[in-house]
């Protein structure tokens, strides 16, 4: 099992002739993803890696009963696609653009209020399922099948920390990356509720960074739900200067709020073990399973 | 990204957010001209820079005649503010702004911003104006009022009614406010704001309301549909190396240690700092050469590590996309255009991470290579003691 996508995942991919696009959707399709349909306005009967083209993402869906689409277009077309992607009733839309303009994603978070579809990002790596599906950029050479979900606001940092669970002969359930957006589709508490139903996540890596308060509110949240499952974290940015955006929009101190000491010591109240560094990431999570005596469960075969 | 409160009071003009007649200046003659075009009785001479702070720093005076205008204007152009917001080296004063000064009754704070958690524009305001939101919000956060405000609704009288209620503006000043925050609110979604701030609004002796300081930020991933908004950016107030990496499309934030760094993605760039730092390090700065680096990027993010303050520079990348060989090719070119005089710590991993290796071997040039993160980080803070 997994969580959000799985083998039975059928993907679209919005902006498949672009150049990230193309060289994305080639890679999700070697790694076994089952891509069924690709979307670009104007290209409708057109096929590219033996994928067929449609106009738009309804008519995708209808040929091809898809129910989940990823999004490789420009940030100034990006909100549109996400929007066509909720009235086409899709289950899943995950947004890998960077740089959506904030009043666009404001506009659509309020559009998505009460409809079907879930969205993961944008300004994210997407999330793999090891051994069932692939939706995004990730590099799937680091992960293997395997029984922690990782949750991240951070690309690179996601696979800083697969990489060391899977060197520690831990494997992945779902990995996701949620995207570094202070705006934006599912956050922390959202795919916990999911890795909590997961009967295949034993345990959970959560990697959160300066800015915002959602990993406060997943500390409290992980105290009075997650008992039976246990969390490591690793918070980002002890050191960066308040005020000074980092990169991602949604990283910056402002008003004395948003510290990485603040979000540590929320998550050490609320029980869960913190990595002071990030080369410790791993060796955090072994704690904390050892600690929960299911080391020996969680190991890969 | 930024702009000056005259550029704010111009867009303010042009969106009839009331706002005192003024005009910019950058010597003491155009100055002498701006006061003789308002010709008041008493003038405003006020420091253009980015950051605040300016009225206790000295660089807001009041001026009686025309002279006083030309003499305080001199003093104020040229000046440094240095404070908690600048940093030690400060912001130099390069622009004033002379306007009329006002009769003030009352002050009130009142900006629009963006609420992340509610995906919402809030209205904050308060009956407190002139000090630091922050500051009322810490001490006397009963004071202010908050009012969401959905995009796909917008804004109603009555919410901007309430704001005025609470706040206390003066009954017969209720209709204007009402115009005035609507306004306010047209400019901010019109021109993608992240901040429309007037701190303070003012009602004068005369009974009348007025914006008597503005401060406008804008949405960087929304300027390239406001060409208008570009324009008014000012390079000078920025941090040169950050608008450099800018123009490369890198994210890059000076810092004061000695580690130079260049990594892929934020959050990892964010963890190298951390790492540095608790093995009793300190990051140079913060760079990220993104998720789509090319070699000419990474040559143009080499070359902003070289700083004097430079003692060593780690390289931290985990390709993911980013290929390995890429990132080596451009240090190397880099390494030789600039010359490499400080000790090189390298850490690659990921896609076509033995190509990259290779690269580097065979560029002669001195570097140490580590295969993971820890050991990179120990290795560079031990060179650059």
């Amino acid at each position: 099992m997994s969580i959000l996508i799985n083998k039975d995942t059928k993907l679209i991919v919005q902006g498949i002739t672009g150049g990230q696009g193309q060289f994305h959707t080639s890679q999700m399709i070697e790694y076994g993803t089952n891509v069924v349909a690709g979307v670009t306005p104007g290209k409708g009967g057109m096929e590219t890696l033996g994928v067929p083209v449609f106009d738009t993402v309804k008519e995708a869906k209808e040929a091809t009963g898809a129910n989940t689409s990823v999004i490789y277009v420009p940030a100034a077309f990006a909100a549109d696609g996400i929007i066509e992607a909720v009235d086409a009733e899709l289950d899943l839309v995950v947004c890998i653009t960077e740089g959506i303009p904030v009043m666009d994603m404001m506009r659509v978070k309020n559009y998505m209020v009460g409809k079907k579809t879930k969205l993961i990002g944008p300004n994210c790596p997407g999330l793999i399922s090891p051994g069932e599906s692939k939706v995004g950029i990730l590099p799937a050479r680091i992960h293997q099948k395997g029984h922690i979900g990782v949750i991240s606001r951070s690309g690179t940092l996601t696979y800083e920390a697969v990489d060391q669970l899977t060197k520690a002969g831990l494997g992945q359930s779902t990995a996701v990356g949620i995207g570094g957006d202070p705006i934006k589709g599912m956050g922390f508490i959202d795919v916990l509720k999911e890795l909590k139903e997961d009967p295949d996540t034993y345990a959970v890596v959560m990697i959160g960074e300066i800015g915002g308060s959602g990993e406060e509110d997943a500390a409290e949240w992980i105290r009075d739900n997650m008992k039976d499952k246990p969390v490591a974290a690793f918070i980002t940015g002890r050191t960066a200067p308040a005020g000074k955006r980092m990169g991602h929009a949604g990283a910056i101190i402002s008003g004395g709020k948003g510290t990485a000491a603040g979000k540590v010591a929320t998550l050490t109240e609320c029980g869960v073990k913190v990595a002071p560094t990030p080369d410790m990431i791993g060796e955090t999570l072994i704690e904390a399973i050892k600690e929960a005596g299911i080391y020996e469960k969680c190991l890969v075969k | 990204m930024k702009i000056h409160e005259y550029q704010a009071k111009e867009l303010f003009a042009k969106y009839n957010v009331t706002t005192q007649e003024g005009y910019v200046a950058q010597t003491k003659e155009e100055a002498i001209e701006a006061a003789k075009k308002l010709g008041s009785e008493m003038y405003v001479v006020k420091a253009q820079a980015h950051c605040g702070g300016r009225g206790k720093a000295g660089g807001v005076k009041l001026a009686r005649s025309i002279e006083e205008v030309g003499a305080v204007a001199e003093k104020i152009i040229g000046m440094r503010i240095v404070n908690k917001q600048t940093g030690a080296e400060g912001k130099l004063v390069r622009k004033v702004l002379v306007t009329d000064a006002v009769n003030i009754k009352k002050e009130f704070y009142l900006s629009l911003a963006i609420d992340n958690e509610n995906a919402a524009i809030v209205i904050i305001a308060s009956g407190a104006g002139g000090t630091e939101i922050e500051e009322i919000a810490a001490n006397q956060p009963e004071l202010i009022v908050k009012q969401l405000v959905r995009p796909t609704i917008g804004i109603k009288d009555y919410q901007a009614r309430y704001v005025a209620n609470k706040i206390g503006i003066a009954k017969a000043n209720v209709k204007e406010f009402i115009v005035m925050l609507k306004n306010m609110y047209k400019l901010f979604v019109e021109k993608d704001c992240s901040l429309v701030e007037v701190n303070p609004l003012v009602e004068t002796e005369e009974g009348k309301l007025i914006a008597i300081d503005g401060k406008v930020n804008f949405d960087d991933n929304a300027t390239f549909r406001h060409p208008d908004i570009l324009e008014l950016r000012d390079v000078f107030e920025e941090n040169p190396k950050e608008y450099e990496a800018g123009q490369h499309d890198l994210n890059y934030v000076s810092l004061d240690g000695s580690i130079g760094c260049m990594v892929n993605g934020a959050g990892l760039a964010m963890a190298t700092m951390d790492i540095i730092h608790a093995f009793g390090g300190e990051p140079a700065n913060f760079l990220d050469v993104g998720g789509s680096a090319t070699t000419e990027r990474v040559t143009a993010a080499f070359k902003l590590l070289s700083d004097p303050s430079v003692k060593a520079i780690l390289v931290n990348i985990f390709g993911g996309i980013v290929k390995c060989d890429v990132i080596a090719e451009g240090i190397v070119i880099a390494a030789k255009e600039v010359g490499l005089n400080v000790p090189l710590v390298v850490r690659l991993d990921g896609t076509n991470v033995e190509k990259g290796k290779s690269i580097l071997k065979e560029s002669g040039l001195k570097i140490y290579a580590c295969d993971d993160l820890r050991s990179a980080a120990k290795k560079a803070v031990e060179m650059a003691r």
